[in-house]
């Protein structure tokens, strides 16, 4: 059987906050990501991932104490990101509880990393974050920090050296589309997902149920990344899966 | 009075969700990496995530090989986890040739990419996937999955699987595009599971509680 298209409610998360923002700007407080957190397990959500959305910025992450806190009783897999610098970073955060890292602007400024991080912890480990950009020629570029600074590298070809040098999985954040609730940018996920021979997660823009389907179908993705649908209410997350499930896509039954 | 379950840490994996699940499910949880600690366990958690052969090479330096194989040769309960299921076996394939603690007969074998349809399967598995009850094996009471129904899905991060020699050894398959997996095995009082019950939501803990004993069911 094809593996089951992974539902991952996304966190972004600014000092003690759950926030959103749109275009990973604007960000507004939602709440405690703990009880977010705990919200979701319960009605079934099949991973987490937490992002620093400022760590970058100040060159710190300050997710551990979240994490830990978060652990204690979620039991699905934990996914986190933003500031995440080094292998001891990574171990500190594993030893938390998160089972692996999301990794972007490090990586950009030293590709090693996603090598020493693979190499230490097993690729399953290591999430390659890549927040894109739509450009002028139809392009994607690889930004960091929240989508403010360009880097100068195609999207493709990175998620292609990210695969290279061992990540396990890619993270891929439209920068256009975030919290904007309009739709995933299906032809970017597509072009990583036709490059790469890891599983891909579509982040940024989900308003509905059909959009969830159509980054499955058209852009084959292997995860959706949820945030303000979830985070609002917007749609539950039984409604999202039983409606996934009617459209065809394979999603994991809960009973 | 709860449940007493020893963790093994020999320096590979996050023994901290494990412990965690496991405490969830009421146990009194002690972590070890000395030969003593499995001694006097009374039950026992083999977790672990990673390679085949760093994780013997961590057993061999702790000297916890033979306290293992002397601890499954006393019929004492013993729940592998993941790469802790594949350290099991008496052999493994991954990147070259390896002895396991031979607790399970059999080897561990990867998963392979090629696909009858020509496409390229996705290796490792991550994901959430079904597991199902052999069709030899009558029921799962008295087992890890008893109280689980056929065809629950579990979270799973692997390249490789564990082939037991013996199939009655097989509790549950995995059907990963068309490639057959272990998604648990039983051996008297040793048993595996590929998946991971500490990050398999709610019917990953049943798994833990039904390793802890009916004194753990509340």
């Amino acid at each position: 059987m094809a593996a089951n298209v992974r539902l991952i409610a996304r966190l972004d998360i600014k000092g003690p906050n759950l926030i959103k923002g749109v275009h990973l700007e604007g960000l507004r407080v939602i709440g405690d990501p703990q009880d977010y957190a705990r919200r979701y397990y319960k009605q079934g959500i099949d991973e987490l991932i937490y992002m620093d959305v400022v760590a970058s910025l100040y060159g710190r992450n300050n997710l551990t104490d979240i994490v830990r806190r978060t652990a204690r009783d979620v039991f699905v897999p934990l996914t986190v990101g933003g500031g995440v610098r080094s292998v001891a970073d990574v171990t500190e955060l594993l030893r938390g509880g998160a089972d692996k890292v999301a990794v972007n602007t490090a990586a950009i400024r030293r590709p090693e990393l996603i090598t020493e991080i693979s190499r230490r912890f097993g690729a399953q480990c290591m999430v390659l974050s890549i927040e894109a950009k739509r450009q002028a020629d139809g392009h994607w570029e690889a930004y960091v920090d929240n989508g403010r600074e360009r880097t100068g590298r195609d999207v493709v070809q990175w998620a292609c050296e990210g695969v290279e040098r061992g990540a396990g999985e890619i993270l891929v954040t439209s920068v256009d589309r975030e919290g904007t609730r309009k739709g995933f940018d299906c032809e970017l996920v597509r072009a990583v997902t036709d490059a790469v021979p890891i599983p891909v997660i579509a982040s940024g823009g989900m308003g509905s149920t059909d959009d969830l389907v159509a980054v499955v179908e058209g852009g084959r993705a292997d995860a959706v990344a949820m945030a303000d649908v979830l985070h609002y209410d917007r749609i539950r997350l039984e409604a999202v899966r039983a409606d996934a499930a009617r459209a065809g896509i394979h999603v994991r039954s809960l009973s | 009075v709860k449940p007493a379950v020893t963790v093994v840490d020999y320096g590979l994996g996050n023994l901290f969700s494990v412990a965690r699940a496991l405490e969830t499910c009421g146990a009194q949880v002690e972590i070890t990496d000395s030969p003593a600690g499995i001694e006097r366990a009374e039950r026992l958690v083999l977790p672990g995530v990673g390679a085949f052969a760093d994780g013997m090479n961590g057993l061999e330096q702790r000297a916890l090989v033979a306290p293992l194989q002397q601890y499954g040769a006393d019929q004492r309960p013993l729940l592998g986890i993941c790469l802790g299921m594949q350290l099991l076996m008496s052999l493994s394939e991954e990147f070259g040739s390896h002895r396991g603690l031979g607790l399970i007969q059999g080897s561990v074998l990867p998963i392979p990419a090629a696909r009858d349809d020509t496409m390229r399967r996705k290796v490792p598995h991550v994901g959430w996937s079904e597991i199902v009850r052999p069709g030899s094996l009558a029921s799962w009471q008295g087992s890890i999955l008893q109280g689980l129904r056929s065809g629950i899905a579990m979270y799973f991060v692997h390249s490789f699987t564990a082939w037991p020699d013996d199939p009655s050894a097989r509790l549950a398959d995995c059907d990963y595009e068309g490639a057959l997996v272990s998604a648990a095995l039983r051996s008297g009082s040793v048993s595996g599971c590929q998946f991971h019950p500490e990050r398999s939501g709610e019917h990953g803990l049943t798994v833990l509680r039904n390793f802890l004993g009916p004194s753990s069911a509340d």
